[in-house]
């Protein structure tokens, strides 16, 4: 058991790499398409809706293996400039991981905005706050808020997530207990010891996102 | 195309029936996490603080570590578990759980300790008026549960499990490791047959869209039927 | 329709059957992915030299046999679950395994290469033609030597949990990236994606490959036996089945004496690699 424990915490390292990363990224994204579903326009509108209906709708292994192999596949992408970046697993992992987070990250941010009460816009537009500074100063504070929660599960979501990085040779926590599953035939010190850890990490981001909608949340 | 034709060339019948193999083998899970839920869901909700530990180590373990985890967990030890317990009751022989019902129990906890989440979340928005009102008309405990809480519990629950129904019909995809041929683990053996990966983890997707799709279909119906009168 | 029966009724009796003692008939673990060992065709039918070898011992053996299908990683932990009672699976014997499980004699010699994409590098390997890891001496060091020099910074990909993973890791060729995947199909997937500057296996895995997808995929550097490789590829069974194991090794020297291993490995591998 404790000699295993090195190598599985190394991996456990790549683990939260990977998932500060992607997550970092599929805000972004997450941000930018909850904006483009909330825009008036049909096609701006269907377009973002098509991006989170294909990521939420289908396995992130599917997703997973697209990238990696799939796109490994295409003749022109292997001789172009983005071949630099496919061609590591950790940006294909991190590429998938955005795409899929930042979907789900949409759909949160998405309600939350459509729950924002009339009253507040109506309010600013009255006193002649200019349509900008409502959504940098009232909307969008309010949305991050009103989403922690959600937000907070969608975290531990993915931190489940990444551990499908192992599928495609990357060495994250999971990696690393297949790893010592193969060479000593001992699958339960592995897959329980990297268990404990997973579960480790996730009572931590609970409590920080606890502490943060403590701070900065509100009822409505 | 000619990859999806149906026939010894093609691959469009192993396909197809990968996809029929996904849908049960998600029908099995979800069916078996209702059972978990049905069990722990009273447990958490105990007032008895031991019951309440086991509900939530329950729902805290399951969601808190990867899916893939617990597969693999279930799928090296299950076997050996089972044959303990056979052996105690001194059964020595072979016992062999098959793939379906590795797959189906592991997706299965998995999908209970979210559908646990979601009945108990149901039974604590509906009114305490109703409790104390069937209290005193004098309605037996057990009847004002099965007549009262339960089939208020499913209708509102319908939204929160359409949401668990398409988690499990997902994490389906991860139990490929115990050899059971649905969609995603089709999809892997033709990839690598033909050499054409992009192709079929593109059809896989595809598949899954449409499962999605027509699944989430038939829940709003579901949830418009049973609605009515709300 | 009767395809269609077929699954319905497979899927009710799931249900139902949940456990199925076996008896007199015996199970044989495969992976189903290491071509021409072991594959599966578009019909989702394992075949291959070991999958028409087991059929050939079960013969001799009189036993009844279902050849079934599992992923690498699992095999060994599946062996001693008792999901199957043998494992064939180009399984090399090494003495790591023999501590978890018993292998028969051996029945097919594996020979492990590296392979490289035309026009590499390192297409041209000043080696001997096949280095000897037990016997070691001069040459052998020699040859690790130049592999050292030939490998260094380079990406190597090879199968996980396999005696090639072993060799790599072993420090005999010295510091090289080491990337390890679920099953071969991926590695030659990578070594023509270009992922992977150059890949270790079964020689007849590399040249298989090459000559089904039409890819110049080319063998490289020395053949290696021996050491880390191995003695040999052997029936993988539980410790303690004696029965089982004394039974395929009488029905493997039945099998190499009337040729039926010489037979099939030509059919197979295109040369005799029976031992």
């Amino acid at each position: 058991m404790i000699s295993i424990f090195p190598s599985l915490l190394n991996g456990a390292v790549i683990t939260l790499q990977l998932l500060v990363v992607s997550m970092f990224f599929g805000l972004i994204i997450g941000l930018i398409f909850a904006i483009l579903r909330i825009n008036k326009n049909l096609i701006i509108n269907k377009f973002a809706y098509g991006y989170s209906y294909f990521f939420r709708g289908t396995p992130l292994l599917v997703q997973l293996y697209l990238i990696y192999y799939g796109l490994a596949n295409v003749e022109f992408l292997r001789n172009s400039f983005f071949w630099v970046i496919i061609k590591e697993p950790y940006w294909c992992a991190i590429i998938a991981f955005s795409l899929n987070t930042g979907a789900y990250t949409s759909e949160i941010l998405r309600s939350a905005f459509q729950t924002i009460k009339k009253g507040y816009i109506e309010a600013a537009q009255s006193l002649g706050v200019t349509k900008k500074i409502t959504f940098y100063r009232i909307q969008l504070p309010i949305a991050i808020k009103q989403s922690l929660p959600a937000y907070g599960n969608e975290i531990i979501l993915m931190l489940k997530g990444t551990s499908l990085a192992s599928v495609i040779t990357i060495m994250d926590l999971m990696g690393e207990a297949r790893k010592v599953n193969v060479l000593t035939f001992k699958p339960f010190e592995a897959f329980i010891t990297a268990g404990i850890i997973y579960l480790f990490i996730t009572f931590i981001i609970h409590n920080i996102i606890k502490y943060l909608e403590k701070k900065y949340g509100f009822q409505t | 195309m000619e990859l999806l034709s149906f026939g010894d060339t093609g691959w469009g019948d192993e396909l197809f029936f990968a996809t029929l193999m996904t849908i049960a083998v998600s029908i099995a899970a979800m069916a078996i996490g209702f059972l978990f839920a049905l069990i722990f869901t009273p447990l958490k909700l105990s007032k008895n603080k031991s019951f309440n530990i086991i509900g939530n180590c329950y729902t805290t373990i399951i969601r808190g570590v990867p899916e893939l985890l617990v597969i693999y967990l279930l799928f090296f030890g299950g076997t050996g578990a089972v044959m303990y317990v056979a052996s105690i009751f001194g059964y020595d022989g072979y016992i062999e759980i098959n793939a379906f019902i590795t797959g189906a129990l592991a997706i299965g906890i998995i999908s209970g300790a979210y559908s646990t989440e979601v009945f108990r979340g149901a039974i604590l928005s509906i009114d305490k008026g109703q409790f104390e009102a069937s209290k005193v008309l004098g309605i037996k405990k057990n009847i004002q549960f099965y007549k009262i809480i339960l089939p208020q519990m499913l209708r509102l629950s319908i939204p929160n499990i359409s949401n668990v129904w398409q988690i499990t019909l997902k994490d389906t995809s991860l139990i490929s490791v115990t050899g059971l041929v649905e969609i995603m683990r089709q999809s892997y053996i033709a990839a690598g047959s033909t050499r054409d990966p992009l192709f079929f983890y593109s059809v896989a997707a595809v598949l899954y869209l449409m499962l999605t799709f027509l699944s989430m279909k038939l829940i709003n119906k579901l949830e418009m039927k049973y609605s009515k009168g709300y | 329709m009767s395809k269609f029966k077929k699954f319905g009724l497979g899927i009710i009796i799931s249900f139902f059957l949940v456990f199925s003692a076996n008896a007199g008939s015996i199970k044989i673990g495969t992976e189903g992915a290491y071509p021409p060992w072991n594959s599966k065709d578009s019909s989702g039918n394992l075949n291959g030299f070991e999958v028409d070898l087991a059929n050939a011992l079960c013969e001799i053996m009189n036993h009844d046999c279902t050849v079934v299908e599992q992923d690498w990683d699992g095999m060994i932990p599946a062996l001693t679950s008792k999901k199957f009672d043998a494992i064939m699976a180009g399984m090399s014997i090494t003495s790591e395994r023999l501590k978890t499980i018993n292998f028969s004699q051996g029945y097919a010699d594996e020979v492990a290469s590296l392979a490289v994409m035309k026009g590499s590098s390192i297409e041209n390997i000043n080696t001997p033609e096949g280095i000897n890891l037990n016997i070691g001496g001069s040459d052998v060091d020699k040859a690790l030597k130049t592999l050292t020099s030939s490998l260094s910074g380079k990406t190597v990909c090879t199968q996980i949990g396999t005696i090639h993973q072993n060799f790599l890791e072993s420090g005999d060729v010295g510091k090289i990236k080491l990337k390890t995947y679920k099953t071969q199909d991926e590695v030659n997937l990578d070594l023509t994606n270009g992922r992977c500057d150059v890949a270790l296996a079964a020689a007849v895995a590399f040249t298989d490959y090459a000559e089904k997808s039409g890819k110049a995929v080319v063998l490289t550097g020395p053949t290696f036996s021996g050491g880390a490789f191995g003695n040999g590829v052997g029936v993988g069974i539980r410790k303690g089945d004696s029965k089982l194991l004394n039974e395929f090794n009488a029905a493997i020297d039945k099998a190499r004496d009337d040729g039926i291993i010489s037979k099939l490995a030509i059919k197979w591998f295109g040369f005799d690699a029976s031992m």
